[in-house]
């Protein structure tokens, strides 16, 4: 095995609100090309961890390295420019509403590069077909399916080749067949664009069949008690709330 | 048929209480309480088993469960052993259940009661926070708009030309009604005043300075307040809860740009030209109660008004509209992105931003009036 390149590193963090601790110390290490699970059950901070990560949420204390940079102990500039090498889909799509999805894709393509509308227009029309969906460019999010929103969000959030994917809880809300195609997706663009997924879940299904990493968070110890493969966790782990959890409440 | 819940006790050993069970145990009917069982049991301290027969049980729903749960904590404080053999299956399932997953008491909900004087410092940091908040919305607001001038701001020139329409052409109507009333009134409250002295003819004077200088930007500041300001607070609210706004921070585009300035602009574009037209719509209500009812003639009336109105009234009356639509268009953007992610939070951002615009209109038209007292205009 080659040596992994760390992409993103957490150190010490603690997440709160207000003085309302909601998890503390943690401390893990997502390396390029990695499927990076963030698991564990309701209400443990898992979607918090995410805004974190993204940048829309100040961490109570530790740090966020985006390869050596600090990304919270930078400045506002250097954030948005790590940021935008990052694409997030959000548990609902959050797709801008008032607009087409050939318009929600075609938005961070106007805002950062200098494409022709024509090259746009092309970009966009690949990007909905990468998800499934040519032919709904002139679509407005509130006509079409949940699950077609998300995908639609996937597509969005890939507009710009960011180097890296955020994913908040992708197959909620599907069929468990959307969800499984969702899961082959998001295995093939790492296979073929090398893009590091951070995704948040708690669909063992999911877990288990892409996941190459991951990170437990614990919510009755409020700290992360493993991290690692999920598959070797399951087969390794003596953590009874680790096991309840991947084994979905059967005991063993 | 059926039978009314029945609940008979009796002791068959010193120290068991059995609790027998008949009829039918369903919610909605009158069931007895395990008040009675209390009682039963504070008459007896040597009890330290309740059991049940519930062979006579026709038919049950929560009713019974709501029952049998109250009767677990009694029991569990009294140090009772609460035996549910006797119960019918399905229902010592259903009791495992709900007791399955012990009951959270250390849920940050929990808050105690308040004393005065606590909430009354609370609500006043709050009130400083809020301040600071609005400053700092007004601030990156105006940084927004020196981006503009910059030409670096972000936004899409199609929804500026959307809001402008939603906020100019579409509120006609209304503007039209309220503003037509308003000079109807202005005209008879001064008719009836200015008969006595046989001075019908300032009538016209006193609607067109009325209307112009005043009245029709403060109407229509507050029906766009009511009818654009909420708009916008319910617009982005629900974009914040969809976390639209959101992917918006996430892809480095700046919402202030994105969306609040273009509703900044249209408004402080529009609000002039709405004002313009309310005056014309005021005046000529004034002129048909004059002309149709005092008995003043059309151009007599119509020189009237055009003597007394002039350019400074006429100033002030287009400044106040252009005030007024930078402090509805803020008003509600700023109710809106500080929105909260519930459907509650939404109808609570559109009704603080109807207040808070009013609120701004009113103060905004005392500072004016001042100052144009100051001025001398």
């Amino acid at each position: 095995m080659t040596a992994k390149e760390a992409h993103i590193t957490v150190q010490d963090l603690t997440m709160a609100y207000g003085d309302f601790v909601l998890m503390r110390d943690l401390t893990f290490t997502i390396n390029r090309g990695d499927i990076f699970i963030i698991m564990g059950g309701s209400g443990c901070g898992k979607s918090t961890m995410m805004t974190i990560l993204i940048g829309l949420k100040a961490p109570a204390k530790g740090r966020v390295l985006y390869g050596e940079v600090d990304f919270w102990g930078a400045d506002q500039p250097t954030r948005d420019r790590i940021i935008r090498r990052a694409g997030v889909m959000y548990q609902s799509g959050a797709l801008w509403s008032s607009m087409t999805l050939a318009e929600n894709i075609a938005l961070p393509l106007e805002t950062y590069t200098d494409l022709s509308p024509s090259q746009i227009r092309e970009v966009v029309k690949l990007k909905l077909a990468l998800v499934g969906m040519a032919g709904f460019e002139e679509f407005y999010p509130s006509e079409i399916s949940g699950g077609m929103q998300k995908r639609a969000g996937i597509a969005r959030a890939m507009a710009l080749d960011p180097e890296v994917l955020f994913f908040d809880e992708p197959s909620a809300g599907l069929d468990p067949v959307s969800a499984r195609r969702l899961d082959d997706l998001i295995l093939e663009l790492r296979e073929s664009l090398g893009t590091t997924m951070v995704i948040v879940t708690h669909e063992l299904a999911s877990i288990f069949a892409i996941g190459s990493n991951s990170v437990f968070l614990d919510v009755s110890k409020r700290t992360m008690t493993a991290t690692g493969n999920p598959n070797q966790l399951l087969a390794e782990t003596h953590d009874p709330n680790l096991r309840l959890f991947l084994t979905r409440g059967e005991q063993s | 048929m059926t039978a009314r819940g029945e609940m008979i006790m009796e002791e068959p050993s010193a120290d068991t209480l059995k609790v027998i069970l008949s009829g039918d145990w369903k919610l909605g009917g009158e069931l007895p309480g395990a008040g009675k069982v209390q009682q039963r049991l504070d008459g007896r301290p040597g009890v330290r088993n309740l059991v049940f027969d519930t062979r006579e049980l026709a038919s049950w729903d929560s009713g019974l469960l709501t029952f049998l749960m109250n009767l677990g904590t009694l029991c569990s404080r009294q140090k009772i052993l609460f035996n549910r053999d006797g119960l019918p299956p399905g229902a010592q399932r259903l009791l495992a259940l709900a007791l399955a997953v012990p009951e959270k008491k250390d849920a940050r909900q929990a808050e105690g009661r308040v004393s005065f004087l606590a909430s009354l410092g609370n609500q006043t940091v709050y009130l400083f926070q809020s301040a600071g908040e609005m400053l700092e919305f007004i601030g990156d607001a105006v940084v927004a708009i020196l981006r503009l001038l910059h030409g670096k701001a972000q936004y899409r020139r199609s929804d500026l030309g959307l809001i402008m329409q939603a906020v100019s052409a579409q509120a006609l109507p209304i503007v039209s009604l309220i503003c037509f009333l308003v000079g109807l009134i202005l005209a008879f409250i001064g008719a009836i005043q200015l008969k006595l002295f046989g001075a019908q003819i300032y009538v016209a004077d006193l609607v067109g300075i009325a209307m112009v200088r005043l009245m029709a930007a403060i109407m229509t500041g507050i029906v766009m307040a009511g009818r654009t300001g909420g708009a916008f607070a319910a617009q982005l609210g629900t974009m914040q809860v969809n976390q639209e706004i959101d992917a918006l921070k996430t892809l480095g585009i700046s919402p202030m740009e994105f969306l609040v300035l273009p509703r900044i602009l249209a408004l402080a574009v529009m609000m002039p030209l709405l004002c313009l037209y309310a005056n014309i719509m005021g005046i000529l209500r004034g002129m048909v109660v004059g002309v149709g009812m005092l008995n003043i003639g059309f151009i007599e009336y119509y020189n009237e008004t055009a003597k007394a109105i002039g350019l400074w009234n006429l100033g002030i009356g287009l400044f106040s509209g252009f005030v007024f639509g930078v402090i509805v268009a803020l008003a509600g953007c700023m109710r809106g992105m500080q929105c909260g992610r519930s459907a509650s939070a939404v109808g609570d951002a559109a009704t603080s931003a109807v207040v808070t615009a009013i609120v701004g209109i009113i103060l905004s038209t005392a500072v004016i009036t001042i100052l144009c007292n100051f001025l001398g205009i």
